[in-house]
């Protein structure tokens, strides 16, 4: 989001929320009748944690004596809370649930299967941490996030915590998180040493694909090989276009080792798909989400970087797999 | 960005620190390699390479009772990744108090910082996992301090990238400053640059240092240029 106003599909995105429909754990219920659930708006760009000061109120007179270790689950799963609400949503309800049911716990916090929350701080430190990886990913290092004023990095947080875009893009703009110029420069990484290895070859090829645009299918075939095994990859992803835009962000597939911690259905089944070495015949995917919507892959991928990637300069891409199961006598 | 040359050499001329996953599949094979033959004392280094993304691993065993439950764990779990080269490890620390405390060491690669990370999880003998003030308790003093005056090396906790739980861990951002300075020091840098084989056992030198785990000197002089 380098440029000094916010385009449509931006605005679209930091105002998506999703309808959560939030239960009190059946354990920590204290009190009859049971409290009713507590029905949220839950920004798509936020964390869960940062809700819990709206949703405590709702329980608090029925919560067991100790102190609160606030977590979140759907059907049993426990949700990485590090993870953008929006993204949790978009890979863990193949059909959109509205609204979302979720459970929280304010109790008996899983420490071997969820890493330690504090609250507002710790989504601030991770937030702060998946933009200083970006940034990393894009320029090579992290100084220009590191190097933020204490003012800026608050403001910026601010921004997300309030859902202020143009604040945000204010803040953002400093940072310089783009290479300038009109192209763009993806770094995928499950392509980096083909990429680098034959930096040159990639050089050539992409001056003389100077004039094709490179899509979205382009950077998810790109990003899950496996998965499109009939299609003629070109060229061992050497048609990487090492063009220059005014954006950079970081690339990060959902279904991958990305942000699906939750080994939920696709997750799980990517993993599967990957493990296996004869996946052209096993499996294909059947669904690409991004920030809740699926575009249509011929979308050139600089517009689909910009418009939908999240604050911390990652672009979340859900993507659903059907494996068939193969039939044991 | 790394030149290799045939003999993969890195140019620290030009060089900014980090390496690439093929070349991490280089440098771990030789760290392995070399742990396993120089550091015969110390239980074993193994290799577990995951289709997508190699790491090492090293699980942590009592040195008077053998096999533990958790052996048997990090075993299966290392098992289904299918790979050639498992070879079991483990490597034990004891704090002063005599209990002991055990260790797994995973050395995963990081492909968005193009560097190898440390991971660890720290258990007592009847399983119950450490926190992080114990850690830092049983951690030698030195390292301590190390870890107080360097922004290079604290600890977090975060989601081991295929275990898909909360292991400690050294953050990487700083890593590719501290190897670019180690490799400047190398007396090799006139003579064709420095093998991409001593990444590791280098980068080892001094993120096991945080444990009290040092590398023999063997390990270092034994990979040629």
């Amino acid at each position: 989001m380098g440029s000094k106003t916010a385009t449509e599909a931006q605005k679209y995105v930091w105002e998506g929320a999703i309808p959560l429909q939030i239960h009190l754990h059946e354990s920590e219920v204290t009190t009859l009748p049971s409290p009713s659930p507590a029905l949220i708006l839950a920004p798509r760009i936020g964390y869960l944690p940062l809700l819990v000061p709206q949703i405590k109120p709702f329980f608090s007179s029925t919560l067991p004596p100790g102190s609160d270790t606030v977590w979140f689950e759907y059907q049993g799963l426990p949700l990485k809370w590090y993870i953008p609400t929006g993204v949790l949503y978009d890979l863990l309800c193949a059909e959109p649930e509205r609204p979302w049911n979720l459970t929280v716990h304010f109790r008996g916090y899983p420490g071997n299967i969820l890493t330690p929350c504090e609250g507002e701080d710790s989504v601030k430190w991770s937030f702060i941490n998946s933009l200083k990886e970006a940034a990393y990913i894009v320029n090579g290092n992290c100084k220009n996030v590191m190097n933020m004023s204490q003012s800026d990095q608050s403001e910026l947080w601010r921004s997300v915590l309030n859902g202020n875009l143009e604040a945000y893009i204010r803040v953002s703009s400093k940072l310089k998180l783009g290479l300038g110029g009109d192209d763009f420069s993806i770094k995928l990484n499950t392509s980096s040493l083909k990429y680098r290895q034959s930096a040159a070859d990639a050089e050539a090829s992409a001056t003389i694909k100077a004039g094709k645009c490179f899509t979205l299918g382009d950077a998810v075939k790109a990003l899950l090989p496996e998965l499109f095994p009939d299609k003629s990859l070109p060229n061992d992803s050497m048609s990487l276009p090492q063009v220059e835009d005014g954006e950079g962000s970081a690339l990060e597939e959902a279904s991958d080792t990305g942000s699906a911690r939750s080994p939920e259905d696709t997750g799980e089944l990517v993993r599967e798909c990957q493990d296996s070495c004869s996946l052209s015949e096993t499996a294909d995917v059947k669904l690409i989400r991004i920030q809740g919507i699926e575009p249509k892959l011929e979308i050139p991928f600089a517009w689909v970087v910009n418009n939908l990637m999240n604050p911390e300069h990652f672009l979340h891409i859900s993507v659903y797999v059907r494996v068939q199961e193969p039939i044991t006598v | 960005m790394t030149t290799l040359s045939n003999q993969g050499k890195i140019d620290i001329s030009c060089w900014d620190g980090t390496i690439s996953q093929h070349e991490f599949h280089t440098a771990a094979s030789a760290f392995a390699e070399r742990w396993n033959k120089f550091n015969a004392a110390l239980p074993q280094c193994s290799w577990v390479a995951r289709p997508k993304s190699p790491y090492l691993s090293s699980t942590s065993k009592e040195s008077c009772g053998g096999g533990d439950d958790k052996e048997g764990e990090e075993e299966l779990s290392c098992s289904r990744f299918q790979e050639d080269d498992f070879i079991d490890g483990a490597t034990m620390l004891q704090n002063h108090d005599d209990a002991s405390h055990h260790y797994d060491f995973h050395v995963v690669y990081n492909a968005s910082y193009r560097v190898p990370v440390l991971y660890f999880r720290a258990y007592c003998s009847d399983g119950r996992t450490l926190v992080l003030d114990d850690v830092e308790k049983s951690i030698p003093a030195i390292s301590a301090k190390l870890l107080m005056l360097s922004k290079w090396t604290f600890i977090t906790q975060e989601d081991h990238p295929y275990l898909n739980c909360p292991w400690y861990t050294l953050h990487p951002c700083g890593t590719s400053e501290w190897m670019k300075m180690l490799f400047s020091y190398e007396p090799a840098v006139d003579h064709g640059g420095v093998a991409v084989a001593k990444y590791l056992v280098s980068w080892f030198s001094v993120a096991g240092q945080v444990f009290g785990l040092k590398i023999p000197f063997e390990m270092l002089s034994s990979i040629g240029n």
